[in-house]
């Protein structure tokens, strides 16, 4: 047997272990960082929820909890689903082309709505997720931590947290923290303004 | 260190045999009882003992909390209740941990300016400020998952909101964010997991740094308020003449400053443990509940100032990404610090006007930033955050233009007598 230390061919086996194990780490890792994604159980409990939205009165407004999250149902005055196409100078994203909607919803253009009477939003705001609040009164000198609508507020949400402001589609003004407006999320309306919030499709009517 | 290894292991009694087996005797010399410092330390050497004093009682606390605490959203809210009513001296128990993690911060905050002043992070003292960089992300993280276990109303929309942040990475933003909550939004699973971090794997990881800023510390020697090498002069022994060894001189210097922080520490717990809305801030007195934002989202003091930069960033091209990133550097370039600073001498004592100016600024900036991250983002406020954000960058971005240029002092060749 030689004396003479082969180095190259330790130095090449070294190496090919240490890449070996590093791989298994590697893959190891992965059940691991996995767990952390959402459970089963919170994926089943992400299943659509029905409203009934007969329930409003023009000008009011409900939340309801879907995956967890707020969503707004709002039932809009006439009057004001007309002059929504009116400010569009002064949104940020007015056609909603950088913001999440489901692609049915492009077609009503302003009233970002299947139905222009029922607005259908998460109550989520884009900048850092608070719930923004309904500041619905054009003209509204709405006092909320200390910010002042102006006299030019055509209504919408105030997003207390960072003065984010929206219109009555959730579409967010110009200069404001929050960068979209207001997602949109999967729903269908279905007979009596029954609406399902998860949905692209309305389920066939029960009862 | 020149006589340590003839007395390890020589000892006798229950010491020496232990000095043949472990090397107890060694590290208690290295660390202590010959671990010589300069002999001039002042009033801003008391904060790194002190957090060591302050993460010993948020280990204490913090283990005694768990045993009545229950993670889940169902019940955590009324267990930290339980904790408050029922569980005998629970109260003290939880006001000691509520108040030690903003004691954390100010004693922090404290000693990362002493090094501002005095050059601590300067070579070679490089890897002892960075530990202690990593210690302060660290323990920024610990806070803000702590904060989140009592899930009343601003633990959740705080949660909501700082998660969130990573939602406006590009491309994975959303999938991280899922990933990061286990759910589609602050649920059970995010307050389980934010448990288990902030009671075993972020502990676990800051103790070790802990020991790591401490080792690197003792491997090159302290800094002191001259901000001079005390080892160019050493007696015949070898020791530096102007230090003096860690125990007893330093041990019991620091034991007034343990006393004297203690008292107010007490005061605080027994008559003030919200501080105002500070320390406790009252929509937390309300269980969690993801329907209503409290009317104002403010951060526990300490996140402040850089909360305020982050809302002081407009949101530019479709994204938010930009006051993030903006945030992230407010931290990141604390790393660099080392080697933005050109002075030629370490101390404030020693540098020129142009520092002793930035400095002030700096300092007034950071403070006037955490106070508009308290209060709603309209007004003056906005504009506030945004002068102080481009004034705190400017301190650490023009440092090695500003403390190149400037006059300096000689630096004396020994510790200056008045300390």
């Amino acid at each position: 047997m030689s004396e003479e230390v082969d180095h190259s061919r330790r130095r090449l086996l070294t190496a090919a272990t240490v890449g070996t194990g590093a791989i298994g780490v590697a893959f190891a890792a992965i059940p691991f960082l996995a767990s952390w994604k959402p459970s089963a159980r919170a994926k089943a409990l992400g299943a659509p929820v029905e409203v009934d939205a007969s329930k409003l009165d023009a000008g009011q407004m409900m939340k309801v909890v879907w995956r967890g999250q707020a969503v707004f149902v709002v039932r809009r005055v006439k009057g004001v689903v007309d002059q929504l196409g009116g400010h569009d100078d002064m949104l940020a994203d007015p056609k909603s082309e950088d913001s999440k909607q489901p692609d049915y919803i492009k077609s009503s253009g302003a009233a970002r709505a299947r139905n222009p009477e029922y607005w259908v939003g998460l109550a989520v705001c884009t900048h850092l997720g608070c719930s923004p609040l309904g500041a619905f009164q054009p003209n509204d000198s709405f006092q909320v931590a200390g910010a002042d609508l102006g006299a030019n507020w055509p209504g919408g949400f105030y997003c207390p947290c960072h003065g984010s402001k929206y219109d009555l589609s959730g579409r967010v003004f110009k200069s404001m923290p929050a960068p979209k407006n207001l997602t949109v999320p999967p729903y269908a309306i279905a007979a009596n303004a029954r609406i399902v919030i998860g949905v692209d499709d309305a389920p066939k009517q029960i009862s | 260190m020149a006589a340590a290894p003839e007395s390890a292991g020589t000892g006798k009694g229950l010491i020496g045999w232990i000095d043949q087996r472990f090397p107890l005797t060694k590290m208690w010399k290295e660390h202590a009882a010959e671990y010589y410092a300069p002999k001039n330390f002042n009033f801003w050497y008391y904060f790194g003992a002190l957090s060591l004093l302050v993460l010993a009682n948020q280990i204490v606390t913090g283990i005694f909390l768990t045993m009545s605490y229950k993670p889940s959203t169902a019940e955590a809210f009324a267990s930290v209740e339980y904790i408050m009513r029922d569980v005998e001296w629970g109260w003290l128990i939880r006001y000691m941990h509520s108040t030690g993690a903003s004691a954390f911060f100010i004693v922090v905050y404290l000693h990362m300016f002493r090094a501002l002043l005095y050059g601590s992070h300067r070579k070679p003292r490089e890897l002892v400020w960075i530990f202690g960089c990593l210690i302060f992300l660290l323990l920024m993280a610990e806070g803000f998952m702590g904060y989140v276990l009592p899930w009343g109303n601003m633990s959740y929309w705080g949660a909501q909101v700082i998660v969130s942040l990573f939602s406006s990475l590009p491309v994975i933003g959303g999938t991280l964010v899922e990933w990061i909550r286990g759910d589609y939004n602050i649920a059970d699973p995010t307050l389980n997991r934010f448990f288990a971090l902030h009671v075993a794997a972020l502990p676990l990881a800051l103790v070790f740094l802990v020991i790591a800023h401490v080792m690197a510390l003792h491997e090159v020697g302290s800094n002191n308020p001259d901000g001079i090498d005390i080892k160019k002069y050493k007696d015949d022994k070898g020791h530096p003449l102007d230090g003096v060894p860690f125990h007893p001189y330093y041990t019991v210097k620091d034991t007034v400053g343990a006393v004297g922080f203690l008292l107010i520490f007490a005061a605080i717990i027994f008559f003030a443990p919200n501080f105002f809305g500070l320390f406790l801030e009252s929509p937390n007195f309300e269980p969690a509940n993801p329907l209503q934002t409290p009317p104002d989202i403010t951060p526990v003091w300490y996140f402040t100032p850089f909360y305020a930069m982050l809302r002081a960033i407009p949101s530019a091209f479709g994204t938010q990404v930009w006051g993030v990133m903006v945030m992230g550097a407010a931290i990141v370039v604390l790393f660099f610090v080392p080697w933005l600073d050109r002075s030629p001498v370490r101390s404030i004592r020693y540098k020129g006007p142009i520092y002793k100016v930035m400095l002030a600024v700096f300092s007034v900036s950071f403070v006037t930033l955490a106070v508009c991250g308290m209060k709603p983002p309209s007004g003056i406020y906005p504009i506030l955050a945004r002068i102080c954000t481009a004034l705190y960058f400017a301190f650490f971005l023009l440092m090695p233009w500003y403390t190149k240029f400037d006059s300096v002092k000689p630096e004396p060749e020994r510790v200056t007598g008045h300390a």
